[in-house]
């Protein structure tokens, strides 16, 4: 306590803890508050009727489903990328870390568009997919694709920090022990990643669930048919369905509460054990830097 | 064998027994230049192919520019709104303990976990004039939502995180020495705080700034609802593009599309010689 608190207590402290407070109400909590409250708006029956409609049930699977696609593949791309970039010294590394930025900083509507104008019915490579029988566009590989670009380095930039902070000595030692390669990657480096792993695992689904900009490009609103559930949200706010939209919102925004505790839960135990992750955001510029 | 390939490896890198780099680097690069690269390169391909008259009327064309002066505009007000509280946030949650710090810790990542579409329709309900926090203000003669302050509202709350958490880690690293010797040769705590604690944390303030501003410039989830969408003075550029995609006019989307990616390659830039900056500072 002593040490965070200087001995010479300030009387600007009750003014700004007031300010930070006033800060975050208005813009966290109470939108916060006001999805749940409007979510129960026109009673309770209203809500699970809103959240049993056929739509929205379809719209709920088709969101798992992307996810579904999503997660394994850009964990599998984290992870691969991590070893790589993070174990390694090679030229073109930093290229390769600027690239990993790029989905960052890139409009999730431009995201979206990318692969109409790529997979469009109206060029070379949309019509051979579109001869074969195979829809990209306003379909489930689109609405896939464009996830995966908004998510591709949530996993990488959590696990490069950590890599690089944890040192070889552990893996070295392994192989020098008689591991084989694979051996020393599932037994050593694998458990030493895993609570960046899992802090990125977190975020890429709370994002891969609520994309929305990119998404809504690419699906092209087909209602029952292409509507994930941050569209449905749309829908319905649009058709001035507000108690229905707020319901649909509110499962997205338990999502979102989820995510908050798995969040500190990580960032706690991770701590403890002496390995901590950190929120991150950019991390992999950062760390670029700091590496050097 | 492996062996043999292992040390071909190591001498294209630097020397190092630990293995994998062939097939880890192989899947990052395959799998980059498939999600990321080639669909990038697509766009900048198609732009190539507009032709040049059409490329500049469409990217001056006056609805164009009121959308970057919008955009742009918004982005650097949320900025500049967070770079101001979310210093302040840092300050509390490093410098002071008080009940309740670890839960307003956890909620400052809410807008990087609430999909955008949900921040944007409660963000919309809470400022509209007969909402939660637009009456007061109409009661002023203010006008929240449907307005560029609503842009400037939501833009504040998708960017609320980065300075925040980019100020934090600095703030608890900052030794307290050259503070209390600040102090101790007689400096008041506001000529401390603006002569030493300031000019060490200002390098993360402007990254987290420049990262909020970057990240305000292309959004679009939370802001359609709460703008109001009228051309010319409540349209985003990143709904233009939508706008235009939806008339099928591509050539004119994909135009507007580079002049984006361009603003976010100079942010990325921009953010990469700032954070070189706060190395050299630390």
């Amino acid at each position: 306590m002593s040490g965070t608190s200087r001995p010479r207590s300030s009387r600007a402290r009750p003014f700004l803890i007031a300010a930070a407070l006033l800060f975050l109400v208005l813009f966290l909590v109470v939108p916060m508050g006001v999805v749940f409250a409007s979510a129960f708006g026109k009673g309770i029956g209203w809500y699970l009727r809103s959240i049993r409609n056929p739509e929205t049930l379809h719209a709920l699977r088709l969101t798992l489903a992307v996810v579904a696609f999503a997660l394994p593949i850009n964990v599998a791309f984290g992870v691969a990328a991590a070893w790589a970039l993070a174990r390694f010294r090679f030229p073109g590394r930093s290229l390769i870390l600027t690239c990993l930025d790029l989905p960052f900083t890139v409009s999730p509507v431009v995201a979206g568009m990318i692969f109409i104008i790529l997979c469009g019915s109206n060029n070379a490579l949309g019509g051979w997919f579109a001869a074969h029988g195979v829809k990209i566009i306003f379909a489930l590989p689109g609405i896939v694709l464009a996830t995966l670009f908004v998510t591709s380095s949530y996993v990488a930039r959590e696990l490069i920090p950590l890599l690089e902070a944890q040192g070889r000595d552990e893996e070295e030692a392994a192989l020098s022990l008689g591991a084989s390669g694979w051996q020393m990657f599932r037994r050593v480096a694998l458990p030493n990643m895993r609570w960046g792993l899992l802090y990125g695992v977190v975020l890429l689904n709370a994002r891969a669930m609520g994309e929305f900009g990119a998404v809504s490009v690419v699906s092209g609103h087909i209602r029952g048919r292409t509507n994930t559930l941050p569209l449905q949200v749309e829908i319905l706010y649009n058709e001035y369905d507000f108690a229905g939209a707020f319901a649909v919102a509110s499962l997205l925004a338990l999502l979102a509460v989820a995510t908050l505790i798995a969040k500190s839960v990580v960032e706690h135990w991770s701590a403890r054990r002496g390995a901590p992750v950190a929120p991150a955001p950019m991390a992999t510029a950062a760390v670029r830097r700091m590496a050097e | 064998m492996a062996e043999v390939r292992e040390t071909g490896r190591v001498r294209f890198a630097e020397r190092s027994i630990l293995p994998g780099l062939g097939p880890s680097l192989g899947f990052t690069l395959f799998y980059l230049g498939l999600v990321v690269l080639l669909p990038l390169g697509g766009l900048l391909l198609r732009a190539a192919g507009v032709s040049g008259e059409h490329f500049v009327s469409t990217v001056t064309s006056p609805r164009a520019l009121a959308s970057y002066r919008l955009s742009f505009g918004a982005a650097f007000a949320g900025g500049a709104v967070n770079a101001v509280f979310g210093l302040i946030t840092a300050w509390v949650l490093v410098r002071y303990r008080f009940p309740g710090r670890r839960f307003i810790d956890a909620l400052v990542d809410l807008p990087f976990a609430l999909p955008t579409a949900v921040a944007g329709i409660a963000l919309t309900t809470a400022w509209s004039p007969g909402g939660l926090l637009g009456r007061p203000l109409a009661e002023l003669g203010i006008a929240a939502a449907y307005n560029p302050l609503g842009v400037v509202i939501a833009l504040t709350f998708i960017g609320l995180p980065f300075v925040v958490r980019t100020v934090q880690p600095v703030l608890e690293d900052l030794e307290r020495d050259s503070e209390e010797a600040a102090a101790v040769l007689g400096a008041s705590r506001l000529q401390t705080f603006l002569r030493v604690t300031f000019p060490a944390l200002a390098p993360a303030l402007l990254t987290g700034f420049s990262l909020a501003v970057a990240r305000g410039i292309g959004e679009y989830g939370s802001v359609v609802f709460i703008s109001g969408n009228m051309p010319m003075r409540t349209e985003i550029t990143p709904l233009l593009v939508m706008t235009k995609l939806e008339q099928y006019d591509y050539a004119g989307a994909t135009a507007l599309a580079v002049v984006m990616l361009g603003a976010s390659f100079l942010m990325l830039l921009a953010i990469n010689l700032l954070q070189r900056w706060q190395r050299r500072a630390a």
